[in-house]
This record gives structure tokens, sequence and C-alpha cells, in this order.
């Protein structure tokens, strides 16, 4: 199979760059105007590639503090249209590669196929959908076969081999390694057992790898390098703009990177 | 995954990855349980001697006299151990975390019937026990959050969304990503991703397998129709399923139809048009939603009817035509509710109240020499606050305020 067009900017990228950086804000959070600025900040710092989530009123996987802006962003009326709107400027303005994050009712409720279109029409090059196993999504999977776009599973430290080989089979672009059980946002002890388990993660996928859950510091980006290709930073960023504002990113980003 | 669950086009396991082997290794667990005849054996033994099975098909007489026509019987679910049928289903669930050798359990609770009825399984089987439930839920039933604390259950009132059923399910899903290893999350009702909608109903299938024994004895013909609320649908589905096979025995489910229709008034699926197929809290079926799939709010006088979600069984049955689905609001459950007290001395609970109304608005125009079977699937007990409020009982306001001065004195 030629490479997805995600992917192969993946490997080019990292050619230059021995961890990548991944980022994740919520469309409309803490409003729209906001969060392109955000995205303008993250860029102009360095993040190679970014999530934009997709806000719904029941986000299963997500921690608190994704949670909270996902029902912000709603009670500011993120409607989906506007999430499209939004992420069409950000693509059209921005020179890195830019994917969904959001849970299966918003595709479904708009059509899963209209939803894949219109996210190919507008540019975006992937989608994380936390709660659409690969046994649910053939209509999806099609859809985003059909554009060459990356569908990205998720690998947990419970998936056995045999089921990371099928989730990487489904895959394109990359997958997403969840660095340990649980939601966004808590925790992660960075240490032997996460080797292990992302040593496991390698060998099931020829896939880029990307770690997420937790990820927050630049000792953890350190410990993550050379046994992944990319560093999800998710819940740390919504914090630092809560704590800092959107001033406070670029130096956070900066850091992290250092 | 082993198996994708579906009802037609409702159901299924929408669940994020890494609970994957947990529902793998649940399943494996239930269809050994439902293969080995001694399970039930057990489920059985349990019941009838920690519980209060088989519960009684009690006949109403002042009731069918004040109505006329069908002769009205009501299974009395009331009658279990902590008053409701939710401990049919917890039990069960128990004897399967004891088989999977875990040692902690979750729930969510709307009412606190489940949640008390978890609490209460947790304390007898030596298990951890941790409870959800919405903020809203824990202001209007407080004596259920009195009882799961003093069983040793910890209560986590939950503050994110709504504020109510379908927030504490969530929340519970959030713990259960993280404690999987060692925790059952016992869902309470028959949603769910697979295997839960099945597994529920399988439970409480009891409910209708003695129903239809009882009715044949006592009234010896089948019931022409047979009624239930339906919040998530648990109680509904365990006493139609004793009648499946009868296609005589019409089957009625009643949802809350709070102050009546529109967005956010009720909590009707599928008796009202507000609500539209989607997918949430791992599981297909008819939503209350809005156009881009968000969750609306809903409302009934009843917290355990109060759900955005239905069980895909009952969304399956609805679209076939097999179980009928009508609503009744919140002034008309109230009034149902009194009556029965009245007439009757038995207390249904403001959620089964629901099935009465439409039993009590139907009943008078069948044949005399027929039978209706009620589903009173709780008592009425838990709801004291919310029906002296609604009844307007201003001895009980006295009481409470004579109450409160005592403890501000000790205070």
């Amino acid at each position: 199979m030629p490479e997805n067009k995600l992917e192969q900017y993946i490997r080019q990228r990292r050619e230059h760059k021995d961890l990548l950086l991944m980022t994740h804000i919520v469309l409309g959070y803490p409003s729209f105007d906001d969060s392109l600025r955000v995205v303008e900040s993250m860029v102009e710092a360095g993040v190679d590639l970014m999530e934009l989530q997709i806000p719904f009123s029941e986000p299963m996987a997500d921690g608190p503090v994704i949670l909270k802006a996902n029902s912000d962003a709603l009670s500011h009326g993120a409607r989906v249209e506007k999430s499209f709107e939004l992420a069409e400027q950000i693509v059209q303005r921005f020179d890195i590669p830019f994917v969904f994050m959001t849970y299966y009712n918003i595709l479904f409720r708009h059509g899963v196929e209209k939803f894949v279109d219109e996210m190919a029409a507008i540019g975006i090059q992937g989608a994380i959908i936390p709660d659409l196993p690969p046994e649910e999504g053939e209509e999806y999977l099609a859809a985003m076969q059909r554009h060459d776009m990356a569908p990205i599973h998720i690998f947990t430290p419970n998936s056995s081999d045999e089921r990371m080989q099928l989730l990487s089979e489904r895959s394109a672009g990359m997958i997403y390694a969840v660095a340990r059980k649980g939601v966004t946002g808590k925790e992660t002890t960075f240490s032997d057992d996460l080797g292990d388990y992302l040593a496991r993660c390698r060998a099931a996928t020829s896939l880029p790898l990307a770690l997420g859950f937790g990820v927050k510091s630049h000792d953890d980006l350190d410990f993550i390098r050379g046994k992944a290709d990319i560093a999800v930073v998710g819940s740390e960023t919504i914090r630092v703009l809560e704590r800092d504002g959107v001033d406070g990113v670029a130096p956070f980003i900066e850091a992290l990177q250092a | 995954m082993l198996n994708r669950g579906y009802y037609d086009r409702f159901g299924g396991a929408f669940i994020p990855e890494i609970l994957v082997p947990t529902f793998d290794e649940l399943e494996q667990a239930f269809n050994d349980a439902q293969a080995d005849p001694a399970f039930w054996q057990e489920y059985v033994e349990l019941m009838s001697t920690y519980s209060c099975r088989a519960t009684p098909l009690t006949r109403c007489d002042n009731l069918t006299g004040h109505f006329g026509g069908a002769q009205i019987y009501i299974k009395r679910e009331d009658l279990n151990h902590t008053g409701a049928h939710k401990a049919n289903n917890v039990m069960g669930q128990g004897l399967l975390t004891k088989r999977m050798g875990k040692t902690r359990v979750i729930a969510e609770t709307g009412a606190g019937q489940h949640g008390v009825a978890t609490a209460t399984m947790a304390a007898k089987f030596g298990f951890d026990c941790t409870i959800y439930m919405g903020e809203l839920d824990v202001e209007r039933q407080r004596p259920n959050v009195f009882w799961m604390e003093r069983m040793g259950a910890e209560v986590i009132p939950v503050t994110d969304g709504s504020r109510i059923l379908k927030d504490a399910i969530n929340e519970a899903f959030r713990d259960w990503v993280t404690n999987m290893d060692n925790t059952h999350y016992v869902l309470g009702t028959a949603c769910g991703p697979h295997p839960f909608p099945t597994m529920v109903s399988w439970f409480q299938s009891i409910i209708g397998k003695e129903a239809r024994e009882q009715i044949l004895e006592a009234h010896g013909k089948l019931p022409r129709r047979a009624y239930a609320c339906v919040g998530g649908g648990s109680n509904a589905m365990g006493l139609f399923s004793g009648f499946f096979d009868d296609p005589e025995v019409e089957l009625v489910g009643v949802e809350a139809g709070g102050r009546g229709h529109g967005i956010g008034e009720h909590a009707s699926r599928l008796a009202y048009d507000d609500a539209s197929i989607g997918i949430a809290q791992g599981y297909k079926t008819y939503f209350l939603q809005d156009e881009d799939g968000q969750m609306q709010d809903t409302h009934s006088v009843s917290a355990g009817l109060d759900y955005v979600g239905v069980s895909p069984i009952l969304a399956s049955l609805h679209d076939n035509g097999r179980v009928r689905f009508e609503a009744a609001t919140d002034k008309e459950v109230v009034e149902a509710m009194e009556l029965t007290v009245r007439r009757e001395g038995l207390i249904p609970a403001l959620e089964s109240s629901h099935g009465f109304v439409q039993a009590f608005k139907e009943v008078g125009d069948l044949d005399p020499q027929d039978a209706i079977i009620i589903n009173q699937s709780g008592r009425a007990d838990k709801d004291i606050f919310t029906v002296a409020d609604a009844v307007k009982d201003p001895k009980w306001e006295e009481f409470i305020i004579a109450k409160a001065e005592e403890y501000r004195k000790h205070a």
C-alpha cells in the first residue's frame, strides 16, 4: 500500500527532528477566536501536528480538564458546523497537518460519509474517534480510505499483541498509544514498564507511533525520545491556557522542546 | 471483541479501546454463567433467601372495582430487599463479580435504588464499593445516600453535565477505564454496551418468569396486557420477557412524560417524537439529542426515569411493534400513586407509578373476564420528600421545620 499523506509528512519531518510534538485543542474553547490564536502560538512555537477536538456532550474517554473544555465550548454555542468553519480557516492558514478528534455520535448524526467528505474537502488529514472500535467502524473506515485520510486507532497497555496488529491494519498515518489506563490528563509514571510497553507497540506496527496521556514536561519528552515518533501533549496545554491565558502557550511549548 | 450485540439496528459496543479486554472477559463470564444451570440455581436460591423471591402477584379488588373492566394484578417487586427490582440485577452481577475474581464494584445511580442495591450486595459479598450519583439526584434522594454510606459505600456526587443519571454513567466509565483490573462496573439497567443489555435483562427475567406462572395460577389464563415503567428499561424487560412468546399479551411500556412534549420537558424517547437514533454511553439507541448529536436535558418527577437513552432491546421492540410505548406526566403520576396508596395500601415508587397511570387510563375498557399486570418495580419510601412536596402536606412541612430547628440547636 502506498504511504498515506500524513505518514509521509511524519517520516519526512522525523529525518530532521528526533521527536515530533502533537498538541490538542478543543474547538471553541475558551472561544472560537481564542482557538485560532492558540493554534497560531503553537505552530509558531514549533508544534509539528495538531488534534482539533470537536466538542461532544458525553466525552467518555476524557478527564476533567478536557471534559470541562468540551462543556464550556458547548455552552458558548459550539455547533459542529462552526467547528468545521474554524478548522477550515486553521488548515488554510497553517502549514502543518491537522487531525480531528471527536466521538462517534458527532459523525453518525452528521452522516458518516458526509462528515468524512467534508473533512477531506477542508484538508483535515485524519481522525481519532475513541469510542469507535474498528468492529463498529466499517462505514467510517471505508470513507477514510477513499480519501486517503488517516483513521488513527489507539493502543493501550491492556491491548494484546494480536489486538495491536488488528488495530494497526485498520489504521493509517500513525498509531496513538496511550501511556496508561484511565482518562486524559491524569498523572503518568514514566518508568521501565512504560518502556517495555512502547517496545511492544513498536513491534506490533510499522506505522509512526505517538505517545499520549499525562505527557507534560521536558523530562517526559526526553523519556519518550527514541521510543516513539511523536509526543502528544493534550490536557496540559489546556491547563496552561487556563492558568496563563493564550500568551502562556508559546513559552510552554518552547520550554517543552528546549 | 467477541460479539457486537445487536438487536436489529440498536445496541453494539462503542467502547474505548482500553476496555476491550474487560468486555471480552465479562462476556465470557456471562456466557459461562448462562450455560451453567448451577449458576441460575445459585441465583434463585440467593434471591429467595436474601431477598424476597418469588415476589407476590397481588390482586387489587378495590382498584378493579374503582375502574370497572379487567382485573388488576400488581407484581410486587417493591418487596425485594432494598425495595426495588434493582436487587435482581445487582445480586446476579455480584455472583458474576465473584466468578471473575474481582474485589471492587462501582455503579451509577439515579433515584438511588440501584446504588443502595449495589452497596448492599457489596456489603454482603465483601467488595469495596463506589457509587456515582448526579449532584441533583443526591439532593432529591438523600435517604438513599444515607443508607449507601451506612453500608460502607463511597458516594461521589457528579457535578459535570446536567448532574443526573447519564453524567453518573460517564463518571462510572471513567473510573472503570482506570480500575478495570480489580473492578466490575455494575451497570444498573438494560442499556450500555453489549453484553449489559442482554445480561441485565437475563437477571431481570426472573420477574416475568414468576409473573407468568402466578397469573396462570391466579387467573387461569394469560393477562390481556402487561404494564411497566421505562427509564433505562430493566424492569420492563424483566416483566415483558415472560410474555414475549405470548402474542396475545399486549406489552405496554410507560415513559416519563414530565411536563409534556418538547425537548427538556420530559424523558420520553419512544412515546414522543423528540428523540432520534444516536450513539452515546457505548451503545446505539434513541436519544434525546439535538441535530449535532449533543445530548439534551431531560426532566421527570422521578429521578429513576430521568434518562436520555433507552434500552436498545426496547428500541427494537418499539420499531417492530411488539411493545407499545406511552408517556405519563408528572401530575398524572402523583395522582395514580395517591389513588393506589388510598385504595390498596400499596406504595408504588414514582417511577413505577408511570405504569399505573397508563393502566388506569385503559383498564375500564377491557372485559371483566380479562386481567392485566402492572409491575410495581419499587416502593416509594425513598420518594417521601418529593411526594410530600407534590401533595403539599402541611404536617410533613411542620415536621421537617421542627427537625431542622432541633439540628440547628445542636449545631
